[in-house]
């Protein structure tokens, strides 16, 4: 792996250890930790399996600035009002560059029993929870994110208790400097038999090569029910990684959906632990991309128990020379038996000069289980629109027709109906402006 | 309203069609038959106006004009609809959508106003039950994991909406069991008109009796080698293709 560039350290570590031992002395082992693992470790490289397609040194490139203080631009609620999402009728958390925003934030009245905060003023007790489910990952960015993180969104569902609004996260990144990066942990606590559904959004308003790295632990009860929505929509320049670590209880349902459409690079480290019987994990993603962008998702779905289910589904819309990475791993545990996990990636190529790269992987060390895996990569179907050419649709409405159907298929399994309407509209909207149908 | 003279097509250079003479007139329903590779999808494609063929010689005339000069589009708008022997799966797109989006598009074309989708609903819920599809195939992808019986009734709804002037049914038959070809016969026949004709091609002589040509013409080797009546498709049915074939050479 290669050395951090220290040539130019814009905020020195020791430094900015102090400030943040002011936010939870309980903390520091984890971010000493953490900060070990990565002078260890370094930033990865293509040598690594894991980071064979997704070359991050352009972020190593960057001067080292994480955002231990909010940035000087404060920014007002007019500049919230338009964005994805910024009129759904939830609780809204809101961080700027890695910072609760508080006058930006609307709370409404929760059930006794649910907590939604952020992660600062929340933590008492839980100081030793944070990095329960994500330390054992070799993932430098998760370890970045330990040593530095500055906030972030807690949430915690109290067993039977539902969310009565959608929860959504809010993260903005104001950063005007190259190499500003807002580091962001959330912990998600769903008790037994809970539910809700909470959305995460990431935008920029800046347009300097900001970095977002969020780690987000989510530990989901016997019975819970949770949908999560993550919709990246950063800009070009910005590089967005964020690792999703969670552990599901039994007979637990999980659908986590990943909307990536933003940033100059973007991976999503999906980690599932199906760790306790009847649980049914659906994970559900979709990346459109175009110029230089990539985007990657790489994920781990770890069956630890018997009679478990789990779905993964991505899809991807890939134009100019930009690049779409999937890394999908399905490990079934011995004694996982009468496991069902499905997974499949497509890719639709719409420019010659567009790549996928696509890794399923099956490991499989119990013997009665139903696994299967499909990748696809090509272009439109020419037969798709024969056949919507002669029921009287002209070429672009066709082509137009099958590319909304594409983005539809992962877009219609969201379950919360606003959420869907809104995301629907969008891709609609971001397909017509943005591809070319003739 | 539909003049073949001495068409000809195939495949990059290998001859498929050598010389088709066919001519339908309003009202008529034509039936054309013969064995497996004798050309019979090949003559419903390229009047679809499907990629890949070349039409080599001849010409193919609909209402007096050339028919092969049209995107398959124009096609379908002015009156041509093609019942696909596989239909194609379409994932993420919703069948009402697609369905309207077409219906409105020949509407448009034929200075009709567009349906709204409450009329458009209307419309076609009636034709779902006539053809036994569940209210819940609106909501479901274009033929996505539809059974095979579901794809050609879907084909049939489609030209019922379409209100073809023309209809070509391709193998519309096969892989049907006998309840569902009734079904899609029935379909076609409510269809018939004195305005409209249809040209059903078929392997077998089992959907005949459902759909009762007034002519069939038996097609060998990319050429119709015999034309008559449809007691001609009993004897076929009874004698086989082999007579014919040896009689024409």
């Amino acid at each position: 792996m290669s050395q951090v560039d220290t040539a130019n350290p814009a905020v020195e570590p020791v430094e900015a250890f102090t400030k943040l031992e002011q936010n939870g002395a309980a903390l520091m082992p984890l971010r000493k930790a953490g900060l070990a693992r990565f002078s260890e470790s370094g930033y990865s490289t293509l040598r690594d399996e894991d980071w064979r397609f997704t070359n991050v040194k352009p972020i190593a490139e960057l001067p080292f600035r994480p955002t231990i203080d909010p940035l000087g631009q404060g920014i007002g609620q007019d500049q919230l009002g338009n964005v994805t999402f910024g009129q759904l009728d939830a609780d809204r958390l809101v961080f700027v560059d890695g910072h609760f925003n508080a006058d930006l934030s609307q709370i409404g009245d929760q059930p006794s029993g649910v907590t939604v905060t952020h992660l600062v003023s929340g933590l008492a007790g839980l100081e030793r929870e944070a990095g329960s489910l994500s330390g054992g990952d070799d993932n430098p960015f998760v370890a970045l994110n330990d040593a530095f993180f500055t906030d972030g969104a807690l949430i915690r569902i109290a067993d039977n208790q539902c969310l009565t609004k959608p929860v959504h996260l809010l993260f903005v990144t104001t950063a005007g400097k190259d190499g500003e990066a807002a580091h962001i942990r959330n912990w998600i606590i769903a008790g037994a038999n809970s539910q809700g559904t909470i959305i995460e959004s990431h935008l920029s308003l800046g347009q300097a090569a900001t970095v977002t790295n969020v780690v987000t632990e989510t530990r989901i009860g016997d019975g819970a029910n949770l949908e999560h929505v993550k919709f990246q929509d950063q800009s070009a320049k910005a590089f967005h990684l964020a690792s999703l670590h969670s552990e599901l209880g039994r007979d637990a349902r999980y659908a986590f959906h990943s909307i990536a459409l933003g940033a100059r690079l973007s991976r999503n480290n999906l980690r599932m632990r199906l760790a306790k019987p009847g649980i049914e994990c659906v994970l559900n993603g979709l990346y459109m991309m175009r110029g230089q962008q990539l985007a990657d998702h790489h994920m781990i779905v770890e069956h630890a128990a018997p009679h478990c289910d789990s779905h993964e589904y991505f899809n991807g819309i890939l134009d100019d020379q930009s690049r779409g990475v999937f890394h999908g791993r399905i490990l079934v545990q011995p004694g996982a038996q009468k496991t069902d996990a499905k997974q499949t990636n497509k890719n639709l190529l719409l420019s010659d000069d567009a790549t996928a790269n696509t890794k399923p992987q099956l490991e499989i060390y119990a013997d009665d289980v139903k696994c299967t895996h499909g990748a696809t990569i090509g272009e439109m179907d020419d037969d798709s629109i024969f056949y919507l050419r002669t029921r009287g649709l002209d070429p672009s409405t066709a082509r137009r027709m099958l590319l909304h159907g594409f983005a539809g298929e992962i877009v219609e399994r969201i379950r919360h109906d606003a959420v869907r309407e809104e995301l629907d509209a969008l891709v609609w909207g971001r397909l017509e402006a943005v591809h070319k149908f003739d | 309203m539909l003049q073949i003279k001495n068409l000809q097509a195939g495949i990059e250079d290998k001859p498929i069609l050598k010389g088709i003479d066919l001519s339908v007139n309003a009202g008529e329903v034509h039936a054309i038959m013969g064995p497996n590779g004798s050309g019979k999808s090949t003559l419903a494609s390229v009047l679809a106006g499907r990629d890949g063929f070349d039409v080599t010689g001849g010409k193919a005339l609909y209402n007096g004009n050339d028919l092969l000069d049209l995107a398959p589009e124009e096609r379908a708008r002015e009156g041509v609809f093609l019942a696909f022997q596989y239909p194609v799966e379409i994932p993420g797109v919703n069948s009402t959508y697609f369905l309207r989006s077409a219906v409105n598009a020949v509407r448009t074309h034929r200075g009709e106003e567009e349906l709204d989708a409450m009329n458009f609903l209307k419309a076609v819920k009636v034709k779902m039950k006539e053809l036994g599809l569940g209210e819940d195939f609106l909501k479901r992808p274009v033929n996505a994991g539809f059974s095979g019986g579901e794809k050609k009734r879907n084909e049939i709804l489609q030209m019922t909406m379409l209100d073809p002037r023309l209809a070509i049914l391709d193998e519309t038959d096969s892989g049907l069991d006998i309840d569902a070809l009734r079904i899609v016969a029935d379909g076609v026949n409510r269809l018939r008109r004195d305005d409209n004709a249809q040209v059903v091609i078929t392997h077998y002589q089992r959907l005949l009796d459902y759909i009762v040509p007034d002519f069939v013409h038996v097609l060998n080797d990319g050429c119709i080698i015999k034309s008559g009546d449809k007691s001609l498709a009993l004897e076929l049915e009874e004698k086989g293709y082999d007579w014919l074939i040896k009689e024409a050479a």
